[in-house]
């Protein structure tokens, strides 16, 4: 059963998740970032149902077990086009969208088969464990990407502060999640101590990109070299 | 096993993610300058010291809060004690990162100052607004 406190982290968070939608709303921004704008919709909608699950099945029920665990993995999956929608915007001057687009759908169908090939040789629960494994390959994968993609804006001496920070906040939110998946997975006994965390972690993103919808302007600059953590 | 590999991969992905991150959000306010009023008030004279940001943190308490900083000053409270326990810790072995991080400590004591001059702004506003008839 969820805590009150538990129930303010989820509202604070879908709250957070409607503010940025409407925060790129209202700085004219939702079309330019429309897969990161499409992903938090998503993600308002999947809580909202996910509320309306808890609230007729209880926490306990595996309905509810299934729905979070399918919604969370086609979420990422969604995340992961933002994250490629990203991409063409770093490499969008270089006319390669469609090798991103391409190079995104070939990666997404090989960590799904990773992930199924892993749960093959090891689980009874094919199918739900699958889930649970794609979800975590997933976040490592769209982690390695997002440091690739920093690397890029690097390289590229990207400038756009509000690009950087969605980049930036996209890597914390990727990392802490990969972390708490794998702890949950090498320690299954206390997972639901790592369980906790999910909701709070996932405040982080919303928080982050509301903030760069809401107070950076689109034509704000920075050096992205002077934030390296290894000076270049 | 792949577990372990990912856990340990995605912590060192995530502290450097942290700093790039936080750093964003300190250039974002190392381009503005100072007003005379605050480097009064906060006693900063020429340069922001490492150690200044406890006590410019403690005047912010004493401003009316504004929840569209509340956020950024967290994160970077949480960058600033990070830095504290490196500088503790692995940082004494090594001089170039301790100035490193004392480096990145003045720059959060700079982006606390100017959100204690955005503050003391903001305030000014508000009284004028309530001595208005």
């Amino acid at each position: 059963m969820l805590g009150p406190i538990q129930y303010v982290i989820w509202f604070l968070c879908t709250l957070l998740e409607a503010i940025v939608v409407v925060c790129a709303i209202r700085g004219k921004v939702f079309r330019r970032y429309i897969f990161l704008n499409i992903y938090m919709t998503a993600e308002v909608v999947a809580s909202m149902v996910r509320f309306d699950i808890l609230h007729r099945y209880g926490f306990q029920s595996s309905t509810y077990a299934y729905f979070y665990y399918y919604s969370d993995a086609l979420l990422t999956i969604l995340l992961f086009f933002a994250l490629s929608s990203l991409y063409s915007d770093v490499f969008g001057e270089l006319n390669a969208e469609r090798y991103v687009q391409l190079g995104a759908v070939l990666l997404l169908a090989g960590t799904a088969l990773f992930s199924f090939a892993v749960v093959q040789q090891s689980s009874s629960k094919l199918l739900t464990h699958f889930v649970f494994e794609i979800s975590q390959n997933l976040y490592f994968v769209g982690l390695v990407l997002t440091y690739i993609l920093w690397a890029a804006i690097l390289k590229l001496r990207e400038t756009r502060t509000r690009l950087i920070q969605l980049v930036l906040s996209l890597g914390v939110y990727f990392s802490l999640y990969a972390a708490n998946y794998a702890l949950r997975n090498l320690y299954p006994s206390v997972s639901s101590l790592f369980e906790w965390l999910n909701p709070l972690i996932g405040c982080f993103l919303p928080a982050a990109w509301s903030y760069a919808f809401w107070r950076l302007p689109e034509d704000a600059r920075l050096a992205p070299a002077g934030l390296a953590v290894a000076q270049r | 096993m792949t577990a372990a590999f990912i856990l340990i991969c995605s912590l060192g992905f995530l502290l450097m993610f942290f700093v790039s991150y936080c750093r964003s959000l300190l250039a974002t306010s190392s381009a503005e300058a100072l007003s005379q009023e605050v480097r009064d008030v906060t006693g900063i004279v020429t340069t922001v010291a490492p150690e200044d940001f406890a006590r410019v943190m403690q005047l912010l308490h004493l401003c009316p809060d504004r929840p569209e900083e509340r956020g950024r000053i967290r994160t970077v409270s949480a960058y600033y004690g990070f830095l504290g326990v490196m500088r503790a810790t692995i940082a004494a072995a090594s001089p170039s990162l301790k100035s490193w991080a004392d480096r990145e400590r003045a720059q959060c004591g700079y982006f606390a100052a100017v959100v204690l001059g955005r503050r003391i702004a903001f305030s000014r506003d508000l009284l004028a607004q309530q001595m208005m008839p």
